[in-house]
């Protein structure tokens, strides 16, 4: 069999056909609402457009021989082909609108329209990012708000708006620390990374230069002090934790873990993925956390659009404060104002994380949505999204295997699979299984340090009928596996628009883009 | 609260199957210094039509593109936006789905990414492309640590035509992976001369086209100097609108070719989110940042779509990583790849051409303002001027009259002493009766100033 580094399955076994026995086939290859689509190289026209243009005078160009001759290779579609090719595309997609989407790690929660609106007012979305900021007042004072709603809920001083991600909000926090231990004089070499952390983690820590050494865990799901206290010393420039950690548990000792980090000459950088779990009750100042970033796409809901763009904004404590990357924003006689270029105050600034300010349309979609929440709202969503995912426990530990069955979970509930020993079916199986049943999988194979971890985070948007219909399902599901069903989960999904794909295939001999059936032939000779 | 379902009964319920008696009791591993009883000191929560009256006002205070002229550029580009796009992008399916991590319930986005890498490739003249990254400034930043990581070569030359904001980008970066960064000074056409900065050292030069100062280059020669050298040639493009009239970097040599792709599909929104583009040649491929999407076949021998080469990733490869990138700018990419479809080869080259006709017109009315100069030898739809007096007050006195007259270079870079240079940039979207008035309403403020 093949698999990852991670221990999945990357190619589909020998599979049962999916035609139920007695039903015709269709003679077309299709299935009702799921036709194959081609691509819009297949499709489409070299001559043919979407959009009407005013002819323009041939003899216009000035730009001698720089100007492109050669075809470029793309086909145009007229607008009812294009409307109807992306729409058939999109009823391809699992989305949270759909149904329970229950990755851990990635909070996918209900994303209000309301959000949508007031990011595409033509103020926000129709304004140019170097336009003189006597004319931006409104847009500088949103994010000055902003920047005021992540401060108070985290309770840190400083944030660093520009960040366009959560990986980037990490980069954006060591960089941080980096100058910060530079203007001291004091190089650090390493950082200390749990077994179970995020793979950002140690690739951000690796992009800033630093060695990567890892942080055993306790057989309760938590950063193992004594091994942390062993590893800290005066090279380590800081420790990386997320809290609640990726076993979907609160670190208990996360003041002792900051205070034995700062004793050491550390910074504690909190990866606040799951921010969600405690976001209004519990503020991370209080935890003793120097740097943390926030996944404005998964607590404050701006939508993740099949991956992005997201924005990761990052909190910093005052020792960390003066290094923060331009811009940021200063309000005084005249209104608002950003400072960009690195003179006066913004000396120390570590430099620019990129071209201009920001994830705005992110900005506002997340202040949206915070302002209609409110203090009393956020403390709410994150009591429920932590009471939802206790619950999805309590009514699966008795067919599955919670990784950590004792005390509460945060807001995911991890389970690992040794309720499968001995069925013949792995967490790959049983998350195919649940696509047919309507259904998209937890996620699977992390963290690294639970055996085919199963992480399941509801969220606090599922309303309770949903949460016992999933209970229900994935019962009657490890029911099936354990009674030897398991012909179900080997060929699954049977009912997905497509069936399990070939993943070893497409990395063994990468098909990146498409090809004229030419050039294809060309280079098979 | 309108965005959770549970009711005060649900909860009651819920808390008897876990087995406590309240949710005080799932927060018990806080440690007791950092429980908080009460809210945060915040406002509490608020109707939609509440925050849409508040929003609307910020919104307000802002003066958008459309409510007069605007001649901005710089890096960010307005363009007309078909209505199809955005319903599109709409889409529940679309817009609230994860990275498609299990390719059977996500083929829409894994082919629509597909198509994007395709007509990025093409675009460019390249032969691979990714599935795209944060904007054009971070794509240039990984591009310069590839090929760090290709050539173990210790410097990267930046031309003086770099956008400053990427080349800050690219220097936060390279800063802590030990690049030296060479940064050439800003010269309105001299992306030649990152060709005498070439030694066994170099790992890459940085060359953009059209650059900031619009300047269209060849850039064929620096390509073959780079190769001789042993370095690869970076080619940023901050406006690809550009590529459906010029030739393609990777036509004229160029090994990694990054790209702004807002001007297609997406809107100005004050600087972000956008989609930067990432293309290179196939024998860097495994070296690439980010993710890909491949073709391969389901179970039943079905054509299909999946991430590949995830070997290369944070979440695989952990420290070894190419990049750190997770999320990248996927939304902002089916953005692009609608608006391209659309277009097709014979709409992009209209497009262009249409773009450069206009800001030709708008040279030759600005050329014969008493005073100011034309600095930008051969430009796709944004030049550079010189005007008798300071770029930014300029600016700001014609924004109190309602024009937005372009970005004054001094925004961009302070410290280059090039206060008085002002970039301008037409495009569909600038009218025939706004090119005619901006050297009027210029000159009157240069007037005023002369005499003041």
């Amino acid at each position: 069999m093949s698999m990852n580094s991670v221990g999945r399955p990357t190619r589909p076994e020998a599979a049962a056909p999916a035609q139920a026995a007695g039903v015709p086939a269709t003679l077309s290859g299709g299935r009702g609402l799921l036709q194959d689509e081609a691509l819009i190289f297949e499709l489409g026209g070299w001559e043919k457009t979407g959009v009407d243009l005013p002819n323009v005078d041939p003899d216009g160009l000035d730009l001698g021989d720089l100007v492109r001759t050669a075809p470029i290779g793309l086909p145009g579609l007229s607008e009812p082909e294009a409307m109807r090719h992306y729409v058939r595309l999109s009823q391809k997609n699992h989305a949270i609108d759909l149904a329970l989407y229950p990755l851990g790690s990635c909070t996918m929660k209900h994303n209000p329209r309301l959000n949508e609106k007031m990011a595409r007012l033509p103020g926000f979305s129709d304004i140019h990012p170097l336009q003189p900021q006597s004319t931006v007042q409104g847009a500088l004072a949103l994010m000055d708000r902003l920047a005021h709603w992540l401060k108070t809920l985290t309770g840190m001083p400083a944030v660093a708006l520009s960040p366009k991600a959560g990986a980037h909000g990490e980069l954006c926090g060591l960089l941080a620390i980096r100058a910060a231990h530079e203007a001291k004089g004091d190089a650090r070499k390493r950082v200390l990374v749990p077994t179970s952390a995020h793979g950002t983690n140690p690739a951000t820590a690796a992009f800033v230069g630093y060695a990567v050494e890892e942080i055993a865990q306790t057989e309760d799901g938590r950063v193992d002090l004594a091994d942390l206290e062993a590893k800290l010393g005066p090279d380590v420039a800081a420790i990386m934790v997320t809290n609640p950690n990726t076993c979907g548990l609160f670190e208990r000792d996360i003041v002792e873990i900051a205070r034995l980090t700062h004793a050491a000459g550390a910074y504690f950088y909190c990866d606040g993925a799951n921010f969600n779990a405690i976001v209004g009750r519990v503020r991370p100042a209080d935890l003793g956390v120097d740097a943390m970033h926030i996944n404005l796409h998964k607590t404050f809901s701006t939508p993740h659009g099949g991956g992005g763009p997201g924005a990761g904004p990052v909190v910093l404590s005052d020792a960390l404060a003066p290094y923060a990357p331009t811009p940021w924003i200063v309000h005084g006689e005249d209104g608002f104002a950003l400072v960009e270029a690195p003179e006066g105050p913004a000396e120390r600034a570590f430099g620019r994380m990129s071209a201009f300010h920001g994830q705005m349309g992110m900005y506002v979609r997340a202040l949206a949505y915070m302002m209609s929440h409110g203090a009393d709202g956020l403390r709410q969503a994150a009591e429920d999204a932590v009471l939802n995912a206790n619950y999805i426990k309590a009514r699966l530990q008795d067919v599955m295997t919670p990784a950590f069955p004792e005390g509460p979970c945060m807001h995911e509930a991890l389970f690992d699979d040794a309720w499968l020993d001995g069925t013949g079916v792995t967490t790959l199986d049983f998350a195919k299984a649940m696509i047919d049943e309507g259904f998209h999988p937890m996620t699977m194979y992390f963290p690294l340090v639970v055996h085919g971890a199963m992480l399941i985070e509801p969220t606090e948007t599922e309303p309770k009928h949903e949460l016992d219909r999933f209970c229900d399902t994935l019962r009657l599901l490890a029911e099936a596996a354990k009674a030897g069903d398991a012909e179900r989960f080997k060929g699954a999904p049977f009912h997905a628009p497509l069936r399990r794909l070939d993943e070893t295939l497409a990395a063994r001999k990468p098909k990146l883009r498409w090809r004229p059936e030419a050039a294809l032939a060309q280079a098979a000779e | 609260m309108r965005y959770l379902p549970l009711t005060p009964a649900d909860r009651a319920e819920m808390l008897g199957v876990v087995g406590v008696s309240s949710v005080d009791d799932l927060f018990r591993d806080v440690p007791q210094t950092a429980r908080r009883d009460g809210t945060v000191d915040l406002p509490n929560h608020l109707g939609e039509l509440e925050v849409e009256q508040e929003l609307r006002a910020l919104a307000g205070r802002n003066r958008a593109a459309g409510d007069g002229l605007f001649f901005c550029g710089a890096g960010a580009y307005r363009h007309h936006v078909p209505a199809t796009v955005d319903h599109i992008i709409q889409r529940s399916e679309f817009l609230t789905s994860y990275t498609p991590y299990q390719p059977e319930i996500a083929q829409g986005t894994l082919q629509y990414l597909y198509e994007f890498q395709t007509q990025v490739a093409a675009l460019t003249g390249m032969d691979v492309a990714n599935a795209s990254m944060y904007d054009g400034s971070t794509a240039a930043g990984e591009a310069v640590m590839m090929a760090h990581r290709v050539t173990k070569r210790p410097k990267a030359v930046l031309s003086g035509g770099l956008h400053p904001h990427y080349a800050e980008t690219i220097k936060t970066l390279a800063h802590v992976a030990g690049v030296d960064i060479v940064r050439q000074p800003a010269a309105i056409d001299g992306e030649a001369a990152v060709v005498d900065a070439l030694d066994a050292d170099v790992a890459c030069v940085v060359v953009q086209t059209p650059n900031v100062f619009g300047t269209a280059t060849d850039v064929a020669k620096i390509a073959a100097a780079a190769q001789a050298a042993g370095a690869l040639l970076i080619v940023v493009t901050t406006e690809v609108v550009s590529l459906g009239l010029l030739k393609s970097p990777g036509e004229m040599g160029a090994d990694i070719v990054v790209a702004e792709g807002q001007s297609i599909g997406n809107g100005l929104n004050f600087g972000g989110p956008y989609v930067g583009l990432f293309a290179a040649r196939e024998k860097f491929l495994r070296q690439m940042p980010g993710r890909l999407t491949g073709e391969t076949v389901d179970a039943d021998g079905r054509r299909g779509f999946v991430l590949t080469l995830s070997t290369r990733e944070q979440h695989i490869r952990r420290d070894k990583a190419t990049s750190n990138i997770c999320t990248n700018s996927g939304l902002c990419a089916l953005a692009f790849t609608i608006h391209m479809s659309l277009l097709g080869e014979a709409g992009l080259r209209k497009l262009a051409a249409l773009n450069h006709q206009k800001a030709r017109a708008l040279r030759a009315e600005l050329a014969a303002v008493p005073g100011v100069e034309v600095l930008t030898p051969r430009f796709f739809n944004e030049f550079a001027i010189r005007l008798p007096a300071d770029a930014a007050e300029v600016v700001e006195t014609l924004a109190g009259n309602g024009v937005l007259a372009g970005v004054p270079y001094s925004r961009l870079d302070p410290a280059a002493g090039l206060d008085d240079v002002l970039l301008v940039a037409a495009t569909e979207m600038t009218p025939d009766n706004d090119i005619r008035f901006l050297p009027r309403a210029l000159a009157r403020v240069l007037g005023a100033k002369e005499q003041g």
